[in-house]
């Protein structure tokens, strides 16, 4: 067990070696980003997320900043931070703020996100969250260092959830997997079909039983088993599935006992970007993106993207590398950036969420962009999207925020 | 039928009073690669010219023999003869080439290379390229001075405006305008840059000497959001008393007066009103309107719009041939 630690302690070390001791120039703003390493399983090869899926885009990111920063006086510097899901991140944390940098762009789960956030708190640096679709980062454990450009997943249901009340598809089968994620999933449909006047008409759990994915004879049992299990259900317009953990959902369309669109995480999927998506200068980034990584951007690169174009638009306009003077820029309620979604993206002033339109695409193409018109909000109409600041559970204490 | 015919004859006549001269009006198509040409006698479309993918900046040589449109998606600018619309040349742009502008003599072309962050100087006469000068992250917008000797850029994720001397082709000036600013226009006495900016939604009026933003207009339109009013094209007419705004999704036109900045109208137009450029007369000002594939010609003493004429498919860029 010891010798265990001691492997994991080194690697991280080993992550740290490559930073020079401080940051040289004043003007040198360092983000470092943090991510686990760990495959995902996923049903379709095609789904499997590439392994610089998030990175990518800081790197994209971090190269548009440069440039800008020629002009400024500025460079950025970005590494890459590998952390073990097991072990308390704090010593890490410590170490890159001992280094210099003060910015932090991570993409990990919820529970490991927050021992970041707090270790990164006590050192004054900011943390952008741009993978955890977690509703309580935003809520109850919100916290007044954490931004957050990765949506919720609340606001990814009302994203479909409006584009199925356009439809008047408002009976709901609803498909829930049988992990955590799945579940909380599934309450943000649920959530959804209530504030935009849908009916799950129709519950049922698929249970991961460690069915192998797409195997031999997967393909024939699957055949089999999906008209089945969506035999013998109240009369639906869309079947709905909220499954994060990748058991089933990209199993249901074409196989479904009534013919039905399919939605949720798999058919119509809401994210807040896709690798088709070239509207409003989309095509732009797109192709700097091609150009830098060989491949299309997918949403955690986007979100990763926009954090990174956060802190350097930031220290553009504040001529500053101190993150206190760019925390307090960020906070401003007149601060936007142009991220390639038809509008500008400003921030929830009471929990730091990026607001930002939903898109609902296929496996090819983007089908529709939410808000829907005519889903009006007396602020701003993205406010129609996840939970709102009267519904908020987020008290930020440090003064700053409202 | 006959009497209808006459009709419509009597009422284009009265809509379009006999003018001294004819001239054309050149649209270009984003989404079916064609180039409408207008006659402004009839303002009717009386061509479409077949151009490269994705036409985009289009602009007419001062000598109007020629019309100069970006293929950005072939990485050239094409070159066709107002006669015959024959493609004649195609010019070394650099890749994607999104916008640009003529110098004042007519000799020089500067273009924003939105891919490459780069703003290329082409030589018309020997078709070659000048000079590459590296600008902030996806240029487009495209000014010069009347006197000639200064480059406006602007680049749209860098969100500024890069004052380029235009003989050393050294940066002079970086001013911070409002997020994705889009278009850089010169008042034609040389003493303000007016640039637009897509997703801030303002204009900043910069001091062209002290290189200050002297004003940042807003606009309002009661029931659309702001997010909705989202200024692209700019054109200022030659006096420098009015000036139009293509807002994009609000579907209109701003006018503001060019002395105290007041946004005096709201044009209502076709959707996703992007381009503007006046007719040699300054009479009229066209406006491309993306989403419904037309141009909509209005007059500018009375700022009523006063036709619609059907195009090709996403209709970006306008020109009109000079006088």
């Amino acid at each position: 067990m010891e010798k265990v630690v001691i492997a994991v302690v080194s690697c991280a070390l080993a992550n740290l070696a490559v930073l020079p001791e401080v940051a040289t120039a004043e003007t040198e703003l360092r983000v470092g980003y943090l991510r686990l390493n760990e495959p995902k399983l996923v049903i379709s090869v095609l789904d499997a997320p590439p392994k610089d899926d998030g990175f990518a885009g800081a790197v994209v990111g971090v190269n548009d900043n440069n440039t800008t920063g020629k002009f400024t006086n500025q460079t950025f510097r970005l590494d890459d931070i590998a952390l073990d899901a097991k072990t308390d991140p704090t010593g890490i944390v410590d170490k890159l703020a001992a280094s210099g940098t003060f910015y932090l762009v991570a993409d990990l789960p919820a529970d490991l996100m927050l021992k970041v956030a707090d270790a990164a708190a006590k050192k004054g640096m900011l943390v952008f969250n741009a993978g955890a679709t977690d509703d309580d980062l935003r809520e109850e454990n919100c916290r007044a260092n954490v931004f957050h450009t990765a949506p919720t997943r609340s606001m990814l249901a009302d994203g479909l959830a409006q584009y199925l009340a356009w439809k008047q598809w408002r009976n709901w089968f609803l498909i829930t997997g049988s992990h955590p994620d799945d579940k909380l999933w599934a309450e943000a449909l649920k959530r959804a079909a209530q504030r935009f006047g849908a009916t799950i008409v129709e519950e049922k759990e698929f249970a991961d039983r460690g069915s192998s994915r797409q195997t031999d004879s997967g393909n024939a049992l699957i055949q089999r088993e999906v008209p089945v299990f969506t035999q013998d259900v109240a009369d639906h317009d869309v079947v709905v599935a909220a499954d994060e953990s990748e058991i089933f959902a990209t199993y249901l369309p074409y196989r479904t006992w009534t013919p039905r669109p399919v939605a949720g995480s798999a058919g119509l999927v809401p994210s807040s970007w896709h690798p088709s998506h070239e509207q409003w200068g989309a095509k732009q980034i797109q192709n700097r993106f091609v150009k830098a990584t060989g491949r299309r951007m997918n949403s955690k690169d986007m979100q990763a993207w926009i954090a990174v174009r956060i802190i350097g638009e930031a220290a553009t306009r504040t001529k500053s590398a101190d993150p206190g003077k760019i925390a307090k820029f960020v906070k401003d309620p007149n601060f936007s950036v142009a991220a390639f979604k038809g509008q500008k993206v400003t921030f929830r002033q009471w929990n730091w969420q990026l607001r930002q339109p939903i898109l609902l695409s296929d496996a090819r193409n983007v089908v529709s962009v939410s808000p829907q018109e005519g889903f009006l909000h007396q602020l701003s109409e993205l406010d129609t999207l996840g939970v709102d600041q009267p519904e908020t559970a987020c008290k930020l204490t440090d003064g700053e925020a409202q | 039928m006959k009497s209808s015919r006459l009709l419509l004859f009597s009422l284009v006549a009265a809509l379009w009073p006999a003018q001294s001269f004819a001239y054309k009006i050149y649209v270009s198509n984003e989404k079916d690669n064609t180039i409408t040409v207008v006659d402004s006698t009839t303002m009717e479309p009386v061509h479409t010219i077949k151009s490269g993918q994705r036409p985009r900046g289009i602009t007419v040589t001062l000598d109007g023999k020629f019309i100069l449109v970006c293929a950005s998606d072939d990485d050239t600018i094409e070159v066709f003869d107002t006669i015959t619309y024959e493609r004649v040349a195609t010019l070394p742009s650099g890749p994607d080439p999104e916008l640009f502008v003529l110098s004042p003599s007519g000799d020089r072309l500067y273009v924003a290379n939105e891919d490459d962050n780069l703003v290329t100087v082409i030589d018309l006469a020997n078709r070659s390229v000048l000079n590459e000068i590296p600008v902030g992250v996806e240029p487009e917008g495209m000014g010069v001075s009347p006197d000639g000797k200064t480059i406006v850029n602007t680049s749209e994720t860098t969100n500024m405006a890069h004052f380029i001397d235009s003989e050393s082709f050294e940066i002079t000036a970086n001013v911070l305008v409002d997020s994705r600013p889009r278009f850089a226009e010169y008042k034609k006495d040389g003493t303000q840059v007016w640039v637009t900016s897509e997703i801030g939604g303002t204009v900043s009026v910069i001091d062209a000497a002290s290189k200050e933003i002297v004003k940042k207009i807003e606009f309002e339109v009661p029931g659309l959001a702001k997010e909705a009013l989202q200024p692209v094209g700019l054109r200022i007419t030659k006096d420098g008393k009015k000036a139009f705004v293509a807002l994009g999704p609000a579907n209109r036109v701003a006018v503001i007066n060019g002395e105290t900045f007041e946004v005096e109208k709201y044009i209502l137009v076709g959707q996703r009103v992007w381009q503007l450029a006046f007719s040699p007369d300054e009479k009229h000002i066209f406006s491309t309107n993306g989403l419904t594939n037309d141009i909509t010609a209005i007059d500018v003493e009375t700022l009523e719009p006063i036709k619609s004429i059907q195009v090709g498919e996403q209709p970006w860029g306008v020109a009109v041939s000079p006088q």
